[in-house]
């Protein structure tokens, strides 16, 4: 008896140091947000107008030049203050005039860059390179990130599973709780010697079942066929990995590359168009975009952060580091590291798959065997991949024959013998074991 | 009634009072059982708190944990390229065309390259000369030898180019004045001879001297006395008419071979006409199977034959020879300018005499001549020699291995002593393994190159893929000796722009080959001063009672450069069909008069006796006899290239060194056998049937026959008979649809393939069993499981010898039999039937999975794991295959393979599919099989699917020339032709129409989709 009051009072104890723990946490984040609201809101300063700017400045300069990391050209917050009004105007408008004229300041910046010629805006006014210089004299806005650090973001993530998990343990401390009130009242009803109605002694229901005969046939029956089709299921699902999203070593987002900015898939798996295989794009091809993307905007990377828990600016210098690219001379080291992408789509050895086949010739999207692609923030097999699904397809799926002269002949002969308008896959041979199986 | 008896256990039971009968009473065991000693020290027993419960407890889990990860998938890395290079796209095939020239086979081929990789040789349809053999096929897999040479050497220590260089300038430094032989192979490159004669005017203390480790020197020799250059004629036998050889085997590697492609043009019957193949020759060769009228002649008798046919008389020659002669030379003269007489004796005199015979003879081409030979054995003796008797004070081995090949077994002590010693090699050979300095060279397939190898038609070699290992080539290191500070390659361009005129080096290049009306002298000069005036090493004996030898290449080994490659051990020699082996051919006759004898044994291997072969004091010992059918009484035939130990790995170290039978000189050579008492031989052999007793596996008739038989009254020709069966006591076509118990599915729509092999320009040269092999990944089993009949190759070349004097003969006697006993008995009959006559006729059938359109197999698979496409392809599907092995009982060709073992990654099975360079050369595309499967031909369906990919893809019809089998696209005779029938311009369509045409067992009614064509020979009826 002593021993269950005393269980008692120490979760009770705990129960509060919880609550109280969690009351007090609540606030302190609300007045952080509250504090970083504040300060971005503060008014930019500056000559020239900022918002112009900075369309001028994302149709002309961001290609190259970034506000406050070096890109293709330098950084270029705070650029006003660094060089004289006048000579900002002339070198933006000519910069290689500028430095065939000898001007000293010219001519170290020209060589202080590998020599990359800046292209000429020759149509932009002194106004327009008012209004982006004023842009670029605005101060850099403190970010979220940067002020609370990321240890706190982490830690708020930490501290929801907290939460989630006191209160699973409140709830069953309940539970116990409960069930130890129920325990001791009965304890105390018998000590009292309160009398419970007695209920009459009833066969039980499972006597009665195993009296029936019948009964019990069907059941077992029923029971033995139960498991014999799970035990199908789980046997049939021995190795179909649908569903399998490996972690890469570089976390690439499909969403990102063929949703949102609706990147072809055959950029960068173009051999799937004349090869059997669609290709792990080499590094060489990621570098075609990203030698001029070093990272990605803050709200892409804010989303990242929060719904996904990857820093997108880290992958990529990760792929930076892969393919040997130093961001601060913008040149390759030559020290490579191929990637060991993790395969998702693993046909066996003794089945033969062609993507030129079906990419090229039957012009099948890549999305009926992939699955959306583009809204796959971790690439996974869509489909089951079994014999079965191919099967299907190549039954249900007729021949798109328009322009092709291969299939002139044979569909027209073949749509004769078998009666039909359209031939599916099937009709052309598609079943036969020696078609994907040598 | 109970027994009374009373049963004792022991006789101790007798014994009351034994203590052995108390113990027992109590124990199970008299003594007790010594427990411990078997569980270990007590102490560790004690310590240990696992119970036997535990134990089990472990046992369970880690079984249950074993099974449940049994069913995750693996995780599979990808590796991409960082910078994917252009023209490299994972998944399709590069073609490169590039040559070999290794000193023995010279061809023009191109390379399939996948991902990088060199995985397959195939022929360069844009040069006109042949050669593309079996070993020219199956050098791909040499590349990826695991025994090759991986650095360079310095003192028999692996070392870096830095340090060898270093030593071996200070020894060409030391070596100033002294005399050094630079010892090649023949390059007949002009890059290569260009910079070896710079090489000698910057080091004058050095001499050049080639050495063909199966030379011709003495044809070299009278055509350079007869025309001025070192070169051999050139041979288009497609234009002859009548071609007579005195023991040349012009189909195998006779000149340095590649013949057999204009000759296998001239077989075929064309309005009536083929060209008349007349043989003397001691070995039974392929030139001999091929030839209409074959003689056997010993070596000593043959100069008489040819001494008679160029005007000489016959005396002296037995009298069937006598005939054959003079019939041979009415052919020659009716023929005139069609004629053409070639002979493998190899003394100047013999040769001579052949140049001036054919001197107004079309077949022969002395303007364009040969360089793929350069070697003159009397200075390659000499050099031997002088190495022998201390005057040559260092060796410099390009590509060549005295060591193992020179006649002398003293040269290998000399070479030892050699003041320097330095060895250009591929692998760790024999000469390699002695020298103070050994080079690694590069596989062909890593080099860059030129060859000339007729005169003005050039070749191009290039690097299908980087060095594998740390070597460079032979030309570089010369370069650098000479202090040139060009690259090979530029310097190779150098030379070309003289050659090239208005043609690009990169057209060129492309091509792989290019003719030019320059010619650029590339054969080494030998000077008279440097020839040993005998070439004989004294062995010589001349008792009246030996055997005269004739040494000769094996189709698979050739001189035996790529021993250490098991597809070439284990591809079966076109005649004997024996693997693994060389042996001594000897004639029955004499193999009675011997003692000698084969048999077979139980588990249906071939046994053979053994022999001591003597050459004076030269003695190879234990060298297996074959007793060869057609084989001239009173010569013994040994094949070269074998015997070899030195960077050969275990397995592979087969047969006898035969080069030490004076393989240097040009006369005729005599030894004699001496019976090893009760030792006994077990070949490798796959066939041991070898007579078709007169039945109708290969159709045969003469060209008299062809020309004259008019139609039968069925539309056919009697020599080409239609089986028939009785249907209603009524005679009907086997092909006849009433005679059919099957519903034939409807082929007349889309493909429909057809392999055709015409038998009348195969010459059984086995490019396309090599050529298969490499395509399919078929394994290599070893010698022990081909001798148990397990040999896995996908397609055979069987070789039926007659037992009579021709398989007519042999038709005829079967025939003929009557009753079971008696004269015509049938009984005995057939049983002499199996025996081959002393001189047979030869045939020589390729036979492949034969993809029945009603085929046998597919109707007694109780798992459906082989099935008919509609494009007439037989199709196995592997993993669905569990092994019952019905279809291999069921089917009538014998051409289903099974897996007893697994053969890769299998250390019992230790050849290429067991490491992971030999693995390179597997082809991505087609299936490792696994053990307990059934394998077959598949008609190469993932050729054909390719194209029809190809053709789908680019939106057109297949063009007929697309469609190729691996062995029709390696065969360069035409005698297989691949194609679809329901395309009526292909040539395959043609090739059914004619009246040759036939199926294998048509009686069968297995309708195949691969036929035949008779063989026709141009000879009257015997």
């Amino acid at each position: 008896m002593q021993k269950v009051n005393f269980k008692n009072i120490s979760s009770r104890v705990s129960l509060f140091l919880v609550t109280a723990m969690l009351t007090f946490s609540i606030p302190t984040f609300a007045q952080a947000e509250a504090a970083a609201v504040t300060e971005a809101a503060a008014p930019a300063e500056g000559a020239g107008d900022a918002v112009a700017g900075k369309a001028l400045f994302n149709a002309n300069c961001a290609a190259c030049h970034k506000l406050d990391k070096k890109a293709t050209g330098p950084l270029l917050r705070g650029v006003a203050d660094k060089y004289d009004r006048d000579w900002l105007y002339l070198w933006i408008k000519d910069s290689q005039a500028l430095v065939k004229s000898g001007d000293a300041t010219a001519i170290a910046l020209f060589e202080a860059n590998n020599k990359s010629v800046m292209t000429s805006f020759p149509a932009l006014t002194n106004g327009d390179i008012d209004n982006i210089l004023a842009y670029t004299s605005e101060p850099l806005p403190p970010k979220p990130e940067r002020k609370g650090g990321d240890g706190e973001t982490v830690e708020g993530g930490v501290s929801n599973n907290v939460i989630l998990g006191a209160l699973a343990f409140i709830f069953l401390l309940l539970i116990t709780m409960l069930f130890l009130v129920t325990g001791t009242l009965k304890k105390i009803a018998a000590h009292n010697g309160v009398e419970y109605p007695t209920k009459e002694a009833k066969k039980p229901l499972y006597k009665a079942i195993l009296e029936n005969q019948f009964l019990l046939l069907v059941g077992a029956v029923f029971l033995l066929l139960t498991a014999a089709y799970f035990m199908y299921g789980f046997f049939m699902q021995v190795g179909v990995d649908q569903g399998y999203a490996p972690v890469q070593p570089i976390h690439y987002s499909h969403r990102i590359h063929a949703g949102d900015n609706e990147i072809d898939c055959n950029y960068c798996h173009s051999s799937a168009r004349k090869s059997k295989h669609s290709g792990i794009p080499s590094l060489n091809v990621c570098m075609n975009c990203h030698k001029n993307i070093a990272g990605v905007s803050d709200d892409v990377l804010a989303e990242g952060i929060n719904e996904y828990g990857v820093d997108y600016n880290k992958e990529i210098e990760k792929l930076y580091d892969a393919v040997g690219w130093d961001v601060e001379t913008q040149a390759y080291t030559g020290e490579t590291k191929p990637v060991k992408w993790v395969r998702i789509h693993n046909l066996p050895d003794f089945a033969y798959f062609n993507h030129s086949q079906h990419v090229t010739v039957a012009g099948v999207a890549c999305q009926t065997c992939h699955g959306p692609v583009e809204e796959m923030e971790i690439m996974e097999q869509f489909s089951p991949l079994t014999m079965g699904w191919c099967i299907n397809c190549h039954r249900e799926t007729n021949v798109d024959l328009k322009g092709n002269e291969y299939y002139e002949k044979i569909h027209e002969e073949l749509s004769k013998k078998y009666g039909v308008e359209q031939l599916t896959a099937a009709h052309m041979g598609g079943l036969e074991c020696g078609k994907c199986h040598y | 009634m109970a027994s009374n008896k009373k049963y004792w256990k022991s006789v101790e039971e007798l014994d009351q009072n034994s203590s052995i009968v108390k113990t027992l009473q109590e124990n199970e065991f008299v003594e007790s059982i010594p427990t411990d000693e078997f569980l270990g020290d007590k102490e560790t027993l004690e310590g240990s708190s696992t119970t036997r419960r535990d134990f089990l407890k472990y046992v369970g889990f880690t079984t249950a944990a074993a099974s449940l990860a049994a069913c995750e998938g693996p995780v599979i890395k990808s590796i991409p390229y960082v910078v994917a290079p252009d023209e490299i796209v994972p998944g399709v095939a590069n073609y490169y065309a590039t040559a070999i020239a290794d000193g023995f086979d010279f061809a023009n081929v191109l390379v399939k390259t996948r991902e990088g990789r060199p995985i397959k040789i195939e022929r360069n349809d844009l040069s006109a000369s042949g050669g593309v053999n079996a070993r020219v096929h199956a050098s791909v897999l040499s590349l990826y030898d695991n025994n090759r040479l991986k650095a360079p050497m310095v003192g028999k220590e692996t070392a870096t180019w830095e340090a060898f260089d270093k030593a071996a300038s200070e020894k060409m430094l030391a070596m100033k004045g002294k005399d050094v032989v630079l010892l090649t192979q023949t390059f007949a490159s002009p890059s290569t001879s260009k910079l070896i004669n710079e090489f000698t005017t910057a080091y004058p203390n050095v001499r050049h001297v080639s050495y063909d480790t199966v030379s011709s020197s003495g044809t070299l020799d009278a055509f350079q006395e007869k025309f001025g250059t070192r070169a051999m004629p050139d041979y288009d036998f497609g234009k002859a008419h009548v071609i007579v050889s005195v023991g040349a085997d012009f189909l195998g590697d006779w000149q340095g071979g590649g013949y057999d492609a204009g000759y296998a043009q001239g077989r075929i019957p064309k309005n009536g006409k083929m060209s008349k193949h007349i043989q003397f020759e001691a070995n039974m060769t392929l030139s001999g199977a091929n030839a209409d009228n074959r003689i056997p002649v010993i070596p000593s008798d043959q100069k008489k034959v040819l001494d008679a046919l160029t005007g000489g008389s016959t005396s002296g020659l037995a009298p069937n020879v006598a005939k054959a002669v003079n019939m041979a030379k009415a052919l020659m003269l009716q023929a005139g300018t069609k004629a053409v007489l070639v002979t493998g004796l190899q003394d100047q005199g013999s040769q001579r005499r052949v140049l001036d015979a054919n001197a107004a003879s079309v077949v022969m081409d002395t303007a364009k001549p040969r360089m793929t030979r350069s070697a003159n054995n009397a200075e390659v003796t000499k050099v031997m020699n002088d190495v022998i008797n201390g005057s040559v004070k260092g060796l410099i081995t390009v590509g060549v291995d005295p060591v193992y090949s020179f006649p002398n077994t003293d040269f290998k002590a000399a070479y030892e002593k050699l003041e320097m010693s330095l060895a250009f090699a591929m692998k760790n050979d024999a000469t390699a393994s002695l020298a103070q300095l050994v080079a690694a060279t590069p596989h062909y397939l890593e080099s860059w190159g030129d060859v000339q190898m007729k005169k003005g038609s050039y070749s191009l070699i290039q690097p299908t893929i980087r060095p594998i290992y740390k070597t460079r080539q032979f030309q570089e290191t010369l370069l650098a000796w000479t202090n040139n500070e060009t690259s090979y390659l530029d310097y190779i361009k150098d030379t070309w722009s003289s050659v090239l005129g208005g043609t690009s080096w990169n057209k060129a290049l492309e091509a792989g080959v290019f003719t030019s009306a320059t010619a650029i002298d590339v054969a080494p000069v030998v000077s008279d001063a440097m020839l040993e005036s005998n070439t004989s090493n004294g062995a010589l004996s001349s008792a009246i009672d030996d055997m005269e030898l004739v040494l000769y290449t094996k189709t698979a080994m050739g001189d035996g450069q790529q021993a250490n490659n098991p597809w070439l051990q284990e591809m079966p020699d076109p005649i004997t069909r024996t693997s693994w082996d060389n042996y001594v051919t000897v004639s029955a006759a004499d193999a009675k008069d011997l003692g000698l004898e084969n048999h077979h044994v139980a588990n249906g291997g071939l046994n053979g006796s053994v022999v001591n072969v003597k050459m004076g004091a030269v003695t190879v010992a234990n060298v297996p006899v074959l007793i060869q059918p057609g084989q001239a009484a009173g010569s013994v035939g040994l094949a070269l290239g074998y015997g070899k130990k030195d960077a050969v790995q275990k397995e592979m170290q087969t047969g006898v060194n035969a080069y030490r039978l004076d393989s240097l000189s040009t006369d005729t050579l005599r030894v004699s056998l001496e019976k090893v008492a009760g030792a006994e031989h077990e070949f490798a052999c796959v066939q041991l049937q070898n007579t078709m007793m007169g039945r109708d596996i290969i159709r045969e008739t003469t060209l008299e026959v062809f020309n004259t038989t008019k139609k039968n009254h069925e539309g056919g020709y009697d020599w080409n008979p239609m089986p028939m069966v009785s249907k209603d006591h009524q005679e009907i076509p086997v092909t006849d649809p009433d005679a059919d118990l099957w519903t034939s599915f409807d082929r007349s729509v889309g493909h429909h393939f057809n392999l055709s092999i015409d038998l009348n320009a195969c010459t059984g040269c086995g490019a396309c069993v090599i050529a298969c092999h490499s395509e399919n990944n078929v394994p290599v089993v070893g010698k022990s499981e081909i001798r148990r009949s397990r040999d896995m190759h996908w397609l055979r070349i069987d070789r039926y010898y007659s037992s009579e004097e021709s398989f007519d003969a042999d038709k005829d006697k079967k025939e003929g039999f009557n009753g079971l006993f008696g004269e015509n008995g049938s009984l005995g009959g057939f049983g002499e039937l199996e025996d081959p006559a002393a001189n047979p006729q030869v045939a020589f059938q390729p036979v492949m999975c034969q993809h029945c359109n009603h085929a046998p197999c597919e109707s007694v698979c109780p798992v459906a794991a082989t099935s008919h496409g509609r494009q007439g392809q037989n199709q196995m599907a592997y993993n669905r295959c569990v092994g019952t092995r019905y279809c291999a009982n069921n089917c009538p060709y014998k051409v289903r393979r099974f897996n007893w073992f697994l053969y890769n990654e299998n250390d019992e099975f230790d050849y290429h599919m067991n490491n992971d360079m030999g693995r390179m050369v597997l082809n991505p595309d087609v299936n490792v099989r696994s053990r307990g499967v059934m394998e077959k031909c598949s008609m190469c369906i993932q050729k054909t699917q390719l194209s029809i990919l190809e053709a789908k893809r680019d939106g057109r019809p297949v063009k007929d020339a697309e469609f190729q089998t691996a062995c029709s696209a390696a065969c360069d005779k035409g005698a297989m032709v691949f194609g679809d029938i329901n395309d009526h311009d292909s040539e395959v369509f043609e090739s059914k129409k004619d009246k040759r045409m036939y199926h294998l067992l048509e009686a069968v009614g297995t309708k195949p989709n691969v036929f035949y064509k008779t063989k026709v020979r141009n000879s009257t009826k015997a």
